[in-house]
């Protein structure tokens, strides 16, 4: 986990001559790690400074942890004042586009359909975590591929360019950025994740696939494509 | 019970490094810091080849580069908060504002990310790729680290 790998990076720059602050997202690890000064911020994993878009809440978090560095030893690790939770539990509000042609497989028609909406975003942001595997152009082959696990075929025979669990990030991240377009808002952590595992074709294909890995027995980690809390 | 409060009461029960001791670097004043960022994010740039699986090395993210992708591997984070904005990960503009405000000295050319779903011993880290940047941010004339992970 990140706090675990921050808090040994931690100690490294500090014996070779480098003051750090880490902001620590779990508590436990930072208690045993002991670096040489954290803060505690129990906001939702992947969101350290708290909220997206919000400057002056961003520079609280940041003052808070540069206090740190005027306590003359170590190890010092203190709590951000403020709590925030993800919103796994309310999937964002995000109607799909209509389909564009009964004859293809829904979940290719559907992913086709959010395809302006992930180009309204990346030209929004100009940025895109689409790309572990391939790049916009291959979503659809992607889901072909997972349509052929969730109907028995093995990761190895069905066409997919690497582990199930890589391109299931390409594919949760062409959909989680079209529908920041789509809802245009920054949505509550992990809502979009709720959508589109719960509300939408491609995710209900991504746990139908992992259903049927479970099934064949292939439960390591680059077969595992549902995130703790969607299964 | 929500995911993240389900990843961390599994984190709880996870092993983690525990070290000895703890080293201790007296930072310079603040307003006379050079301030880098470290990300465990695993964030690239246009460049950068993404992290093979337990890979430990680290990418080099200059000052001004803003059109960032998150490679990191695991799936149990959100992910719609920093393509919003790469802020609420990885700091860079508050650290400028507050360069030109004067609370911090200087902002770093050069910022650093490895990738943060590692589960061993971490020994590359400690022994070889930790003091190497450690010793392109002092070339760099870093004086302070902030440390943050998805």
């Amino acid at each position: 986990m990140c706090t675990r790998t921050g808090g040994a990076l931690a100690h490294v720059l500090e014996q070779h001559g480098l003051a750090t602050v880490q902001l620590s997202s779990v508590r436990g690890h930072t208690e045993r790690i002991k670096p040489p000064r954290a803060l505690y911020c129990e906001f939702p994993f992947g969101r350290p400074l708290g909220k997206p878009g919000d400057a002056a809440f961003q520079k609280r978090v940041l003052l808070a942890a540069f206090a740190l560095l005027e306590r003359p030893a170590g190890p010092v690790l203190e709590d951000f004042p403020e709590r925030i939770a993800d919103a796994t539990e309310a999937p964002l509000a995000c109607t799909l586009p209509p389909a564009f042609n009964e004859a293809t497989a829904s979940v290719v028609d559907e992913a086709r359909a959010l395809r302006s909406a992930y180009e309204r975003q990346l030209k929004r942001t100009g940025r895109t975590s689409v790309g572990i595997t391939g790049n916009v152009d291959t979503i659809p082959a992607l889901l072909e591929a997972f349509l052929r696990i969730a109907a028995g075929a093995s990761p190895e025979d069905a066409g997919l360019p690497s582990e199930p669990h890589r391109a299931a990030l390409d594919v949760r991240a062409y959909y989680e950025e079209a529908a920041l377009a789509l809802a245009d808002h920054v949505p509550e952590a992990r809502a979009a994740e709720s959508w589109f595992f719960q509300q939408t074709e491609a995710g209900k294909l991504l746990r139908a696939a992992q259903q049927r890995l479970i099934a064949a027995g292939r439960t390591d980690y680059l077969d595992t494509i549902v995130p703790r809390g969607q299964e | 019970m929500s995911a993240d409060a389900q990843t961390r009461a599994s984190a709880a029960e996870m092993p983690v490094l525990e070290f000895a001791t703890t080293a201790f670097t007296a930072p310079p004043r603040l307003s006379q810091a050079t301030v880098a960022i470290v990300t465990t994010g695993a964030l690239v740039g246009d460049a950068h080849a993404d992290w093979k699986q337990g890979e430990e090395t680290f990418r080099v993210l200059p000052r001004a580069e803003r059109a960032l992708r998150m490679a990191h591997w695991s799936l149990n984070f959100d992910r719609t908060g920093f393509t919003s904005d790469i802020n609420v990960l990885y700091p860079i503009d508050r650290l400028e504002e507050l360069a030109a405000e004067g609370v911090i000295g200087a902002v770093a050319p050069r910022h650093l990310s490895f990738m943060g779903a590692l589960h061993d011993t971490l020994s590359t880290i400690r022994l070889d790729t930790g003091p190497a940047a450690a010793k392109l941010l002092r070339e760099n004339g870093v004086s302070v680290v902030l440390l943050t992970g998805a």
